[in-house]
């Protein structure tokens, strides 16, 4: 991951920034420059809420090499409590208990590590909500 | 200026623990032992994806959840106490900073003294907040520390971290006073590029740890005229389960005292996030008007002393975020050895 890359994407990937759009309503994640539902071009930015639950997910057992620490895991698509679809790593739980329906909870984790000595990249990770 | 202290305060810990039997097994050491030699029974372990920036960002958001909604671009200060920054050059509270939406106004440093960066950071925000020079400070004391295969570090060396914001109004907790207390003592070191710390055997304890813990807690208690006694709660730095609780029985403190923040035998030793995170489970169970010791210990030595005086608003706000004996009790992953070297980055393979 290239270090500028990984820098235009902090708004979302950090604080999980969306759009908003300023005529309908809608919450674009990432956010777009057009509004897909009524063609408005202004937004104004809204965090997305911090929990939702389990749509759909997939297993990955074979990983790509810079997630083998971590193999097996999910990658789940969640609906969070805005309505908002939300992909990313389902993690901190053993795959086989994975269900459609169980909630989760977005946490800040290192999302990439470029080998041993380039960028660190930081996001959201989805874990189970237990409290 | 008037009172200041702490108006928002929040703790992280990874799920995953590793039980002082598992890593006993693998080297063939004598675990009943190690448990009550030094009265550890498990510690926590960070999973690959989690280090000192992602324990700092989510202790914080706990931190922000009790502040009642302050507005993080008047934070004017981050400093993160760790002797684990997950960059050698690159600094860990840049990211924390973005990740809350504090930046671009503000300033910023990572702090090192082995065990005491965190009080550290602690300290320098009440400073800074009593000068009037910013309205908030966001101080935070975490570590994901690595003890060497089969050192008696690797039981107790965990990962951990606690936040504090800083301020003058709406107190969950006034700072009474600090006093801090240091000399050099080399008892326990890392040099550069080296991936373990050496330490100096039983020479870590009565010149090092003891010594610095009791000075600043006697200098600390001077200073504000009280005696033992005269606290509801103390907690203090916890390499391990045995030396704070003996630290504390020798300045006059009884065991009731340190309860509530004494965690290190199932937590293990959180370095800069030791007595920072003591402190968060302290505060969970205290009641205003509580008062409370605590007092760092960094190896190199040195130790940094803070007196809490609790306020009524601790009862609004403790269950706005999770409690810390809550994070360290409930839904555990148990890892064996291999998963913890893995986890670890101990064995080598290719990048
Ligand atoms: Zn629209």
């Amino acid at each position: 991951m290239y270090s500028a890359r990984d820098w235009r994407e902090y708004p979302r990937r950090y604080r999980l920034e969306a759009g908003k759009c300023k005529k309908c309503g809608k919450i674009l994640f990432p956010a777009r420059l057009i509004c897909p539902k009524c063609g408005a071009r202004e937004f104004e930015t809204e965090m997305l809420p911090d929990t939702g639950k389990v749509l759909t997910f997939t297993v990955i057992r074979t990983a790509p090499s810079q997630f083998t620490d971590i193999a097996p895991y999910a990658i789940a698509i969640a609906e969070l409590t805005n309505g908002v679809k939300l992909t990313a790593q389902l993690v901190d739980c053993d795959v086989n208990t994975v269900k459609v329906g169980m909630e989760v909870r977005i946490e800040f984790r290192r999302v990439q590590t470029d080998a041993y000595s380039g960028i660190l990249s930081y996001g959201y990770k989805f874990v189970p909500k237990w409290y | 200026m008037g009172k200041v202290g702490i108006v928002g305060y929040g703790c992280h810990l990874p799920r995953h623990r590793i039980k002082v039997e598992e890593i006993a097994k693998v080297w063939g050491a004598d675990a009943p032992s190690y448990k009550k030699g030094l009265m550890l029974r498990e510690k926590s372990v960070p999973p690959p994806d989690c280090d000192t920036i992602t324990l700092s960002v989510e202790a914080t958001k706990n931190a922000l959840r009790r502040a009642g909604g302050i507005n993080t671009a008047e934070i004017g200060a981050i400093y993160i106490g760790s002797e684990s920054h997950p960059y050698a050059v690159k600094p860990s509270g840049a990211t924390v900073a973005e990740a809350i939406g504090a930046t671009p106004d503000i300033h910023c440093a990572d702090f090192e003294f082995a065990c005491k960066a965190g009080s550290e950071a602690m300290f320098v925000c009440l400073g800074l907040v009593k000068a009037g020079e910013i309205k908030y400070g966001l101080a935070i004391g975490g570590d994901t520390s690595q003890g060497a295969p089969g050192d008696a570090l690797e039981y107790s060396a965990a990962a951990g971290a606690a936040a504090f914001i800083m301020g003058s109004e709406n107190l969950i907790a006034e700072s009474i006073d600090t006093y801090s207390f240091m000399t050099d003592t080399p008892d326990f070191w890392r040099r550069e590029y080296e991936f373990y710390p050496q330490h100096a055997g039983r020479y870590t304890g009565e010149p090092a740890y003891f010594k610095h813990t009791c000075g600043a807690a006697e200098g600390m208690m001077k200073k504000v005229g009280m005696k033992p006694a005269d606290f509801t709660y103390a907690v203090f730095h916890q390499p391990n389960g045995k030396f704070p609780m003996r630290a504390g029985k020798m300045l006059g403190f009884t065991q009731e005292q340190m309860e509530p923040g004494w965690l290190s035998p199932t937590l293990g030793n959180t370095y800069s996030g030791a007595s920072p995170i003591g402190l968060t489970s302290t505060l969970d169970i205290a009641k205003p008007g509580d008062t409370i010791l605590m007092v760092s210990y960094g190896s190199g030595s040195g130790s940094d002393g803070f007196v809490w005086k609790v306020t009524d608003r601790i009862d609004e706000v403790r269950d706005k975020a999770v409690r810390t004996r809550k994070l360290l009790d409930e839904n555990l992953i148990y890892i064996d050895y291999g998963t913890y070297a893995k986890f670890r980055h101990k064995i080598k393979k290719n990048a």
